[in-house]
């Protein structure tokens, strides 16, 4: 009986921030958008008419330059007489594959600093918040340009670089809830029953977390997204060639302005793929996070 | 207050330190050699010894940065290695044009984000402050290249009412400001809308109201100065995104700043300038995050000093 009760209210607290989400217009435009890049990313192979890489002899205008979208290329071709259609499908799983991972283990770096240093406190949480400090002052993009510079870039690479930027936000959020946490009377009733560090830590603060690192979870992936892009524009991100939206401006910056499509249709689709994540992200936040609740 | 600022400013400088560390310990790792490129490829194994006993990067780690450190204390910050001046001297040569950039950049996000929230925030729940909120999430979802690439196609290439890129007159200014602005405008029309609505909610509106004032009146004279001060406040807190952005948009724009220095430098692995320029930012931002911690109190004293 009493299980039964539980698991019914366990249902209404799970079903309730899914169909509060999806109630939101903007949330339900970002989901949707979400998923046409995921889709386009997992069936490239299926969809995109050409493979990325082949340099069509009828890509190119008898002068030698890149054709405007339509006919043949849906979206036209580059400077290498490329498919831009196939490549940006391809870019999507670059993006996508970034986004989940590097920002993944930024989340990972950011929890464990945040949770370790928000628990310990002493000088052991003193020491990595003042790390944690010194990594906000950092000039985020300049440091991401000299560590990729260091690297060779490859994607697992510039994943590792972007995470080992992009961690400090979630750090911080992280440490002041937890925090915040530890002084509640449920953990201090814990460790009066005997419950070990790892015990409270695990059962007790981190299932409390959970919502916090859904939002941030999400809103990272824009961060990320962007921040890939920015660096494979800069030419210290993905390397061509491996398809990378970011990548696909930096090559064919140079004729932008004979062939405007080969940088506003990549540069269109981070826009929308960060747009999306953002978009979530903030419905989350006030689906999941309860102090932010009917503050709109 | 005294003390706390003191706090501060100790802490701040041991950032600064904590900073140079990584960056100086970041380079002396970089696989590529300095010297190989000064020296050029056909120079001999001797002469590569002397340019590396001359720079002293035959020095271990510790030593070279501790020298690295007392130099600076002097102001000097090396030289550059590949245009043979002093890194102090190019860095000030350049900081007026970024400056510049970054004033009008900041005032361009100002004008544009406040405007948009307070605007959101009168028109709450209503189709234009929805309107005007997807529009700043747009802003902070637009990569900072492709606004810029896009702002110098509409209006430089195809309307020719700015010029392509470069320096020299307040034409040349607006279309990189606004390209640094745009993505700012997004958070803090965000921000606005909400202090302003948190504002408009206080006892003290109700009572202005009850006296009888307009509500235009209302709105200028308490609710728009009370909502704006923590919103600007947060412009010291943002230098650092700020810094980021400038890398990109001076590099599109062909601007003649410190962020283009610190890109050509890297491209060329000429360590005392990325060293120098990473050093002046990461300064920028933890002045601007020190004198945000420092207005933030005197602006609003319910803030208790930590």
């Amino acid at each position: 009986m009493t299980d039964m009760v539980i698991r019914a209210e366990a249902d209404v607290a799970e079903a309730g921030p899914w169909r509060r989400l999806i109630r939101r217009k903007l949330a339900l435009i970002g989901l949707m958008l979400i998923a046409v890049v995921v889709i386009g990313a997992l069936f490239a192979p299926l969809i995109a008419p050409y493979s990325p890489s082949e340099q069509h002899f009828e890509g190119l205008t008898l002068q030698g330059a890149p054709l405007p979208p339509g006919g043949d290329f849906p979206l036209g071709t580059d400077l290498l007489g490329r498919d831009l259609l196939s490549r940006i499908l391809y870019g999507a799983r670059t993006s996508l594959i970034i986004g989940v991972v590097a920002n993944g283990l930024a989340l990972i770096i950011g929890t464990v600093i945040g949770v370790t240093a928000g628990y310990l406190r002493g000088w052991i949480g003193a020491v990595l918040m003042r790390f944690t400090d010194l990594m906000m002052a950092f000039p985020a993009l300049l440091l991401a340009i000299c560590l990729a510079a260091i690297f060779q870039p490859s994607l697992w690479i510039v994943a590792m670089v972007i995470a080992l930027v992009n961690w400090v936000q979630t750090a911080r959020v992280i440490y002041t809830e937890t925090t915040s946490l530890a002084e509640r009377d449920f953990i201090a009733a814990e460790k009066t029953l005997g419950a070990g560090t790892g015990r409270i830590l695990f059962h007790h603060i981190l299932p409390h977390l959970v919502p916090t690192l859904i939002v941030w979870g999400t809103l990272g992936i824009s961060t990320t997204v962007l921040l890939e892009a920015t660096l494979s524009f800069l030419g210290v991100g993905v390397q061509p060639p491996t398809p990378s939206w970011g990548n696909i401006i930096f090559e064919n910056q140079t004729y932008f302005q004979a062939a405007p499509w080969l940088v506003f249709v990549p540069g269109f689709a981070i826009l929308i793929l960060a747009l999306a994540f953002n978009l979530v992200g903030d419905a989350l936040r006030d689906v999941l996070d309860p102090t932010q609740r009917g503050r709109n | 207050m005294f003390t706390y600022i003191l706090r501060r400013v100790v802490q701040s400088t041991l950032i600064l330190l904590g900073i140079s560390f990584i960056t100086f310990l970041l380079l002396y790792v970089l696989p590529a050699d300095p010297v190989r490129q000064i020296a050029g490829r056909s120079a001999t194994a001797q002469t590569v010894q002397n340019i590396r006993e001359q720079l002293g990067l035959d020095q271990p780690f510790i030593v070279q940065y501790f020298r690295y450190l007392s130099d600076l204390v002097q102001g000097d910050m090396g030289r550059s290695y590949l245009q043979k001046s002093q890194v102090s001297e190019l860095i000030a040569s350049r900081l007026p044009a970024t400056l510049l950039l970054m004033g009008a950049g900041i005032l361009c996000e100002l004008v544009i984000g406040l405007t948009m929230g307070i605007v959101a925030a009168l028109r709450r729940e209503q189709p234009l402050d929805q309107t005007l909120m997807i529009m700043s999430f747009i802003a902070v979802s637009a990569p900072q290249f492709v606004v810029s690439l896009l702002l110098l196609y509409v209006f430089a290439v195809q309307l020719g009412w700015f010029p392509i890129g470069g320096y020299g007159t307040w034409a040349h200014l607006v279309l990189p400001a606004v390209a640094l602005g745009i993505m700012g405008s997004g958070w803090y029309s965000r921000m606005m809308r909400s202090s302003m609505i948190e504002v408009l909610r206080q006892d003290f509106i109700r009572t202005a109201r009850a006296k009888g004032l307009t509500r235009r009146r209302i709105i200028l004279r308490h609710a728009i100065p009370n909502a704006i001060l923590p919103v600007i406040a947060m412009i010291g807190i943002d230098i650092g995104i700020f810094m980021g952005g400038l890398v990109v948009v001076e590099s599109v724009f062909g601007w003649p700043g410190i962020g283009q220095l610190a890109w050509q430098a890297i491209q060329r692995v000429d360590i005392p300038i990325i060293m120098g320029v990473t050093l002046v930012t990461a300064f920028a931002v933890v002045l601007g995050n020190l004198l945000a911690d420092i207005i933030t109190p005197l602006i609003d004293p319910r803030i208790k000093l930590r």
